[in-house]
Parts: structure tokens; C-alpha cells; sequence
């Protein structure tokens, strides 16, 4: 008996010895990124190559969601506040969702599991079939060359699709409460302008979405860089990628409103 | 040998995890020719490339470059000394986003501020020694195996180097395509008067294509000679590697307790 | 792919980007009807502000002019110090007169300025010195009640 509660234990801090390693691992990596950054930057045209692969191939999925999305939540406000008379404040409704939580969220969401899965089997399966090793041999920095261009990559993507996402959801709430149901177009909006702030709801949730991205793309190049270059190596990783972007975009998300419209009406 | 040393290697030990995997090795290669680092699966021969390279660093004796000493480079100087040598890896680790002809131009773009016409004559031209000239276009997924060997050694000679790794080159290619590579090598070591270091198991292959061979076992160096000397080899590892004998030197177990003990004729797990 | 029609792609995709970010500036957001680069605060004491929030509209003649901006207590003087933000093509005299209204019967409250009839504008930084406070909605019923009583009372006498 004591030997297994001695193993259970040992369990337990093997875990914790190697989620600390992991840890640092992860801020040194981050690090060595920033600081080859540079370089990436003084080549564009390698992050424009990037953003075609994470920002041009994520907007389908970002508009048609954020359509549905901005369509089910005018259903949905309308179908309450008509019950008040108030159902010209719909167009309230939809954009502060979208503009300070939903946009962000679900897009962040979304982004995470249409373009970080993909940064990290990318950089994962170049590890594993040694390109990356390769790279090295020939004198290039695979940090600076394949990292540092698909993150920031992704940190200019993220503002631009969140930014879709709201704007494409509020239409498809227009689309719905005032084209097919029939509130009126003038209240729609002065009611939405009236409620929506530039400098607190939209500035704000444009700060969100930049958290947001570089917390998912960060993840996303540390787990491809990290994997074990094995085939399950690179779908765990990317497995982990996703769950664990996911719940950083959530907890950030908490914290952020936390500090941002903390005291606000 | 008489012509000038390119690679010296001098009582390199190297151990991982306290396992000593190579002991004490010794070696000099000259310039212009080709080189075979022969043994068993798992006897140190890819750790030993990437001691060369300078990927790792040894426990204990050095590696020389032309001249320099691998592991006391700094980074900087280290990819400055890496321009000058390439590496030939298992599979060509070829870049899967990038075509047959960004591939090859890759490393020109890189270090070089050529430009565009140049690279693409230069890249041309490279392709066209290993005979692939015509698949420029080509996606490294669209290629077999020994193409994408092939256009590999077309990038690793991009930018004309000393010294050339191969890393089991002749894993995994069919017979035509496997004398295709090993020519290929012997004569754009012969041409452009590079050195080359092929790690390999496949004997009769390398035999056929080197000047001189080592054999290396359980981390030391078994055996070494040219060709000729190795084929009438009498020494018993040497007779055992090239004529693919079961076992001999080379044991077919695995170092491991007594048969009769792992057979638990104990009482340890009771 | 080629490079040029990357670019392309990519160069659309930052179009529509920012497109989406002026879309949601100036047509959801209130970015057309004043930005904060060219205002000017303005600051009023009221007894009692009711409900009044930050980010409350300030209006004159039924038009917006400025935001507030914030609310504070004043523990000198016991009442609220709010500070609006007013933009700068609007100005207004000396002796404006700021009081806290309610947009319909339960609408949401908002400062109405009456402009007066002094030759000296406001400057940045300035009070306005004649507020009405917020209605109170107990207040005027409990007002209503004591009138009726004392209106009662009167015509025993």
C-alpha cells in the first residue's frame, strides 16, 4: 500500500516537474521568436505568403458563421424584446454581442481551429520529416524563417476576421430583423449607434482580438516546434493545440471584460 | 593521401543520457573524395554526421572543418561554416510547401542577393545535373522516392560546397534508381572537387562508388580501408558486414541478462 | 500558387479587413457623430444626476453635441461633478443652462444644454454654474402628494 501512495505521489510531481519544464520551454521559445522577428520582417513577402494561408483561407468559414451567428441572434433578441415593445433595440443587441464578445470569441474559436491546427501539423510534419533539420544545415534559422512568419501572420490576421465576423453577423441580423421580419430600418440603427461606443465597445473588442491572436498563433508554432516528430507526435500536438488555444481564448476573454467594461453600463 | 585534409576528426567521444555512443574515433578526410561510414543499424553513424555539423556537440576531443574546430564555433560562425557544407538527409527532406525549383533556389535566396535570372539559370542548371531539369515545376508530393533524392542532392550542391553529408542515401530506392544516386555522387564529388561523406549500410552499393571506407561498431572504428582491402578483408566484423552474415562479431541478441534468469527461474515478482 | 496572385488575395483580404473595421467605426459604432480628437469638456455640479451613466448623450435642441464623459462625488460641496465632452463645432455661452432629462416616460436620461443669451462662450475646462437636477420619480409623486394634501388643507380654512 505505502508504495503506491508513494507512486501516486511521485505521479504527481513527475507532472508538475514536467508542465514547468514545458513552461519554459515554451516562454524561451517565445523569446527566440521575438528576437528573430526581424529578420521576417524585413521580408514581407514571406508573412504575406502566410497570411494567404492563415487569413484568406479562414474567411469562408468566418464569414458563413458569422452570418448564422448574427442571423439566430436577431431571431432570438427580437423573440424577447418584442415581448417589452422594444423590439427596435434589436439592433443594440446584435452589435454590442457581436462587437464585444461574440465577434472576438467566435471568431478567436474558429480561427484556433481552422488555422492554428493547421500552423501546428504544418511545422509539426516538417519537424518530423526533418525540413526543419534541414534548414538548420543550410545555415537558415527555421525560428526566423518558418516560425516567426506564420505567428505574425496570424497576429495581423485575427483583428481583420474578427472584424469581419461582426460586420457580417450585424448584417445578417439586419438580414433578418428588419428585411424578412420588419422592424424598422431608421430605429435599427440610430438605436445601435446611440448604444455602440467607438472607444469602448470597438476599440475594445479590436484589443481583444489582438490578445486572442497572438495567444492562438503562439500556442499554435510552440506545439508544431515542440511535437515529437512521430505521426502521433504531430496529432497530439495538434489535438492540444486546439483545447488548449480554446481555453486560453476563454480565460483571456474573462479577464479582459474583467478590466475592460468593469464599472461601465 | 596526399592531397589536403578537409575533415579531421580526433579522439571524438560522444555520450548521450551517461551511454557512450561513439569512443574514441579518429579519422581524416581528404578533399575530393568520397568517404563510406559503414555499420550496423544504431552504431552512432547519424550521430556522427551531426557531430560534423555542428548540431551537437561532442563529450570530449573535436572535430575539425577546414581548419576550424566544429563545437567552438559561435552560432554566427557556424552557419557561416555551414554555407560551405550540405547535407543529404534520409528521406531529401525537401520543403513540401515550396516546388522542385524554389527547393533548389532556396538556399540562393537565402544567402545570396543574385538575382532572379541568375537563380533561375543556376537552379537550372543544378536540376539539370541530377537530370530533373524537365520536373521544375513539379510539387515535392508529385515525386518518387529517388526523384526526390535526386533533387535533393540538386539542392544540396546549390551553392557549390566543401563537403557534402549523406545520411543513408540509398534507404528505400529500387536498384535503378539506387546506381543513379550513387554515380550521381561519385561523379559531382569528382567534378566540382567537393568532399563527400556517405553514411550508409548498403555495401555492395557503396563499394562500387567510394574511396575509402570506415566501418564503425559499437562506437569505435572496427575497420578501415580502401575498397579493394575491404572486399579481402579477412578480419572477422569486415567479413561479417559485407557478406551480410547473421551473426558473428555483430551478435544477434541484444545485450541481456542470462536467458535462464529472464525466464524467471527467480522468485522476484512473486 | 503564384506570388502575384497571393498578393492579390492577401491584398483583398486587408481591404475587406479594414473595411469591416470602418463599417463597424462609423456605422455601428458612434464614430460619425463625434470623435474624440475635437471636443472640449465641459463640467456641471448637480444636486441629484438619477440615473445618468457615463457615455449618456448631451444634447441640445434635441441634437447630440458630446458624451459624458464621467461622474464623480464632490465630497466639498455633496453633489456630483459631471464631466462632458462636447464637440468642438458647437459653442455655447456663459450662462447655459444644464439640466438632466428623461427621453420618453422611462427612457434613458441625458443632459439637455438651453443655450442662453451671453456674449461669453464656454471655454475647455469650464463649469456651467445653472443646473437642474434629475426628476426623481418619488420625489415628484411624494411632491404631488404634499400638494394635494396642502391644496385639501387650504380649502378647510
Amino acid at each position: 500500500m505505502p508504495r503506491r501512495i508513494v507512486l501516486g505521489i511521485r505521479g504527481v510531481g513527475h507532472r508538475v516537474i514536467e508542465s514547468v519544464w514545458r513552461l519554459g520551454r515554451a516562454s524561451h521559445f517565445f523569446m527566440l521568436m521575438l528576437l528573430k522577428s526581424g529578420i521576417s520582417m524585413r521580408r514581407f513577402h514571406l508573412i504575406i505568403r502566410e497570411i494567404y494561408f492563415t487569413g484568406v483561407l479562414s474567411l469562408i468559414i468566418i464569414v458563413v458563421s458569422g452570418l448564422f451567428v448574427g442571423m439566430v441572434l436577431g431571431l432570438q433578441g427580437y423573440e424577447t424584446l418584442q415581448k417589452y415593445g422594444s423590439e427596435s433595440a434589436v439592433g443594440t443587441l446584435v452589435a454590442l454581442s457581436l462587437v464585444r464578445e461574440l465577434g472576438p470569441v467566435v471568431a478567436a474559436l474558429l480561427f484556433a481551429s481552422r488555422a492554428g491546427s493547421a500552423i501546428t501539423a504544418e511545422i509539426g510534419l516538417m519537424k518530423a520529416t526533418e525540413q526543419l533539420a534541414a534548414m538548420e544545415m543550410m545555415a537558415v534559422d527555421p525560428i526566423a524563417r518558418v516560425v516567426a512568419p506564420r505567428f505574425w501572420a496570424g497576429v495581423i490576421s485575427m483583428p481583420f476576421l474578427a472584424a469581419m465576423f461582426s460586420a457580417v453577423g450585424i448584417f445578417g441580423g439586419y438580414l433578418v430583423t428588419v428585411v424578412l421580419i420588419g422592424v424598422d430600418e431608421g430605429s435599427f440603427w440610430s438605436q445601435m449607434q446611440n448604444a455602440v461606443d467607438f472607444r469602448y465597445d470597438i476599440v475594445n473588442g479590436v484589443i481583444k482580438t489582438c490578445v486572442f491572436g497572438v495567444a492562438v498563433t503562439a500556442i499554435a508554432v510552440f506545439e508544431g516546434y515542440d511535437a515529437p516528430p512521430t505521426a502521433e507526435g504531430v496529432s497530439g500536438a495538434t489535438t492540444r493545440t486546439v483545447v488548449t488555444s480554446s481555453l486560453a481564448i476563454l480565460g483571456l476573454d474573462f479577464v479582459l471584460t474583467a478590466f475592460m467594461f468593469r464599472g461601465m453600463s | 593521401m596526399t592531397s589536403e585534409t578537409l575533415v579531421e576528426i580526433n579522439d571524438l567521444n560522444f555520450s548521450y543520457d551517461k551511454r557512450a555512443i561513439l569512443k574514441g574515433i579518429n579519422m581524416t578526410m581528404p578533399r575530393g573524395k568520397v568517404i563510406a561510414i559503414m555499420g550496423g543499424s544504431g552504431c552512432g553513424k547519424t550521430t556522427l554526421l551531426r557531430l560534423i555539423g555542428g548540431s551537437i556537440a561532442p563529450s570530449s576531443g573535436y572535430v575539425k572543418v577546414a581548419g576550424q574546430v566544429v563545437h567552438e564555433l559561435s552560432r554566427d560562425a557556424l552557419f557561416q561554416m555551414r554555407r560551405k557544407m550540405s547535407m543529404l538527409f534520409q528521406f531529401g527532406a525537401l520543403f513540401t510547401d515550396l516546388s522542385v525549383f524554389d527547393n533548389v533556389a532556396f538556399q540562393m535566396r537565402e544567402h545570396t542577393n543574385l538575382p532572379e535570372a541568375v537563380i533561375r539559370d543556376l537552379v537550372l542548371m543544378k536540376l539539370h545535373t541530377v537530370g530533373l531539369r524537365g520536373a521544375h515545376k513539379l510539387m515535392p508530393t508529385e515525386l518518387s522516392g529517388g526523384m526526390a533524392r535526386r533533387v535533393a542532392l540538386a539542392r544540396s550542391i546549390a551553392l557549390d560546397p566543401l563537403l557534402i553529408m549523406y545520411d543513408e542515401p540509398f534507404t528505400g530506392l529500387d536498384p535503378i534508381s539506387l546506381s543513379v544516386i550513387g554515380n550521381l555522387i561519385r561523379r559531382l564529388t569528382d567534378a566540382l572537387g567537393m568532399t563527400s561523406i556517405v553514411v550508409t549500410h548498403d555495401v555492395q552499393e557503396s563499394l562500387k562508388i567510394v574511396d575509402y571506407v570506415y566501418f564503425i561498431s559499437e562506437g569505435v572504428i572496427a575497420a578501415h580501408g580502401t575498397p579493394a582491402e575491404v572486399r579481402d578483408s579477412v578480419a572477422p566484423f569486415v567479413h561479417q558486414f559485407v557478406h551480410g552474415e547473421e551473426d558473428g562479431p555483430v551478435p544477434f541478441h541484444y545485450p541481456a541478462n542470462s536467458y535462464a534468469s529472464d525466464l524467471r527461474l527467480g522468485d522476484r515478482f512473486a | 500558387m503564384q506570388r502575384t496572385t497571393m498578393d492579390l488575395w492577401v491584398g483583398l483580404f486587408v481591404a475587406a479587413g479594414i473595411g469591416a473595421l470602418l463599417v463597424l467605426a462609423l456605422k455601428v459604432g458612434n464614430m460619425g457623430t463625434y470623435s474624440a480628437a475635437q471636443s472640449y469638456t465641459l463640467m456641471g455640479n448637480f444636486e441629484n444626476i438619477g440615473g445618468l451613466k457615463p457615455r449618456a448623450p448631451v444634447k441640445s435642441a434635441g441634437v447630440v453635441v458630446g458624451r459624458v464623459v464621467d461622474i464623480q462625488f464632490s465630497p466639498e460641496t455633496f453633489d456630483a461633478v459631471v464631466t462632458m465632452s462636447i464637440d468642438s463645432r458647437y459653442q455655447f455661452p456663459k450662462d447655459t443652462f444644464a439640466s438632466i432629462l428623461t427621453s420618453g416616460l422611462l427612457g434613458e436620461q441625458y443632459i439637455g444644454l438651453a443655450a442662453g443669451g451671453d456674449e461669453v462662450m464656454l471655454k475647455s475646462g469650464d463649469k456651467i454654474m445653472k443646473t437642474n437636477s434629475a426628476m426623481v420619480l418619488e420625489e415628484m409623486i411624494g411632491r404631488f402628494l404634499f400638494n394635494k394634501a396642502s391644496e385639501n388643507d387650504g380649502g378647510k380654512n
